[in-house]
């Protein structure tokens, strides 16, 4: 049925397009997703993540673009498609009026599995995303937690290949947000290939094998985390001073560095290599300086996408002021 | 699996989701059957001697006998209001977002909404008839196939309703909107030949209360349980069905193949 092969990626998409009305919500977007890899979109909000998921979901058609998910292409044979594919969307796609329990039996049925199946498939799926005391609860009384979890077990009923994920930790606690990356984590390990959105820089670094940065509707960059941190400068020597005076002082010998006034920090560009690090402290002893406290910072994917997504030089200072 | 098979498994499961929301969920339903039921007690205990006087009877039983039929009629208009708005409201759930996602038979999703209406409609005037038979409603000469036939265009009006209501839901941005462009299903009762004679309205608005579906549907079912003269309604009111419907099925069908939002 399915005539993917090991070499042909999962999703290929190549000048996506879409707008609504006058606004251009993608505007010739490619892309590439091996089979079993995770691949992150990162953006802003109204970057068009979401319209890309929706697009390449079968939910949405595109206005122009050649694409092609589990080697079908979208606008020839959409069902071929959606027999290949799972999503879970941003908002709850749980029917709320009914059990837990009573989703995971309806999705079973529309998976046409058979009645011993679809109950042994919700058993086992209920017990592995720990809803099996809130099963008989409808599902408009759970938790954000527990609901996105239900929805992911849905998605997983028909065993798809290839997920969709739109912002599936937006919301949720630091609990519910590691059980998630957890779950993706697993959804790997089984070979499914997942196509990933979301606004928080961690979770891409933490999850994807490739991230694409989406701006404007734009692909602006693409990459392995690694690769994109190498994109952007970024890497330096933090000094914190806890005395206003030292801090003047020190500012005033060191004259090529970064100040931060309000939190009496310097910063000293560097690559963080041991020889450059012994360089500053050299020259650090030299003027007679000494910081409080001394960190070293490498760029991290905030730098990157402050840096790709802001069109501003000023990606340290916004991000200290925000924590 | 074959198309057909398809289209039937999926509708099939659809059906039972949506009476499963009228099941756990009955409150909507029992509510919009209390106007038909107190409209009925209304005019019969109330009105009923002046009514029955009006339309040339004896008693109030005479009256009784006149009004049940356009009751029926009315507890299907408002019924389906309870349709619009479940459709409506479903249409806004995340829940639709992953059927159109999935595999399934395109069409399920509407056909669970359409039959699940229709099955309601017939449960309903199974209740009102009820409360109708309780306050002296007897049907005096149907035979057998008059029966089956008041049954078969019960479930027909019901069908052509429910399109359209379906369709009023689907085109509705949200529950309120919904049911306030289902109102009129309920309110055309009121100006049909459901509570007194069309012929007995003024000249002038005479027209508007026969030209319209309730009534030849009211005339055709008063003649099958009742015995009253029936001439072209039958006709009359299987077309005004059938092009309900079909208005109401095109109208469904293009809501939902359009792009949501």
């Amino acid at each position: 049925m399915t005539t993917t092969t090991p070499h042909s990626p999962a999703i290929a998409a190549e000048g996506l397009r879409k707008a609504y009305g006058d606004k251009v919500v993608l505007d010739g977007v490619d892309l590439t997703v091996p089979t079993g890899t995770v691949f992150s979109l990162l953006g802003p909000n109204g970057a068009g993540k979401t319209t890309a998921v929706k697009i390449l979901s079968t939910l949405v058609t595109a206005d122009a673009g050649t694409l092609r998910v589990g080697g079908h292409d979208l606008a020839a044979d959409p069902q071929s498609v959606r027999a290949a594919i799972g999503v879970t969307g941003q908002f709850s796609a749980v029917d709320g009026l009914i059990t837990g329990e009573e989703n995971m039996l309806l999705m079973a049925d529309l998976h046409h599995l058979s009645r011993s199946e679809g109950r042994r498939v919700t058993a086992e799926l209920l017990e592995r995303f720990d809803l099996v005391e809130a099963a008989k609860k409808p599902a408009s009384t759970y938790s954000g937690g527990m609901k996105r979890r239900l929805d992911i077990a849905m998605t997983l009923v028909g065993s798809p290949r290839i997920i969709f994920l739109d912002e599936p930790t937006t919301g949720l606690d630091p609990r519910s947000r590691h059980t998630m990356w957890q779950i993706i984590r697993e959804l790997v390990a089984d070979g499914v290939t997942v196509f990933l959105t979301t606004q928080y820089l961690d979770e891409a670094d933490e999850l994807a094998d490739r991230i694409a940065v989406l701006n404007n509707g734009k692909i602006v960059a693409e990459g392995t985390a690694e690769e994109l941190k190498r994109l952007v400068p970024g890497g330096h020597v933090r000094l914190r001073f806890s005395d206003p005076d030292a801090y003047q002082s020190a500012a005033t010998a060191l004259r090529e560095v970064t100040r931060d006034d309000e939190a009496l920090a310097l910063q000293i560009p560097s690559g963080g290599s041991q020889r450059e690090l012994r360089s500053i402290l050299d020259w650090l002893d030299a003027t007679g300086v000494e910081a409080d406290e001394l960190t070293v910072h490498t760029p991290d994917l905030d730098d990157v996408f402050f840096a790709l997504t802001g069109g501003t030089d000023i990606p340290q200072q916004t991000k200290e002021n925000v924590r | 699996m074959s198309t057909l098979s398809l289209a039937l498994r999926d509708s099939n499961t659809m059906l039972r989701r949506n009476l499963l929301h009228a099941r756990r969920y009955p409150s909507l339903t029992l509510n919009l059957l209390l106007t038909p039921i107190m409209l009925l007690l209304l005019f019969v205990y109330i009105f009923g001697d002046v009514m029955s006087t009006g339309i040339g009877g004896t008693d109030r039983s005479d009256y009784v006998a006149y009004i049940v039929p356009g009751i029926l009629m009315m507890t299907i208009g408002g019924t389906v209001i309870g349709t619009a708005v479940s459709v409506a409201t479903d249409m806004n759930e995340g829940i639709i977002a992953r059927f159109r996602t999935m595999a399934i038979h395109r069409g399920s999703v509407i056909v669970g909404h359409v039959v699940g209406s229709v099955l309601q409609c017939v449960a309903s005037v199974v209740l009102v008839g009820a409360v109708g038979v309780a306050i002296g409603f007897r049907s005096t000469d149907a035979t057998p196939l008059e029966w089956l036939a008041a049954f078969g265009l019960l479930v027909l009006f019901s069908l052509a309703l429910t399109w359209i209501a379906v369709g009023m839901g689907m085109a509705s941005p949200n529950a309120e909107a919904a049911s306030n462009s289902a109102q009129p299903l309920i309110l055309l009762p009121l100006i049909s030949s459901a509570f007194i004679p069309a012929g007995t309205m003024p000249g002038w608005f005479r027209p508007i209360a026969e030209y319209q579906p309730f009534t030849p549907a009211i005339e055709t079912l008063r003649g099958l349980l009742l015995g009253t003269g029936i001439g072209n309604n039958w006709w009359i009111a299987i077309l005004w069905c059938v092009a309900l419907a079909a208005l109401g099925h095109r109208w469904s069908k293009a809501s939902f193949n359009r792009d949501p939002k």
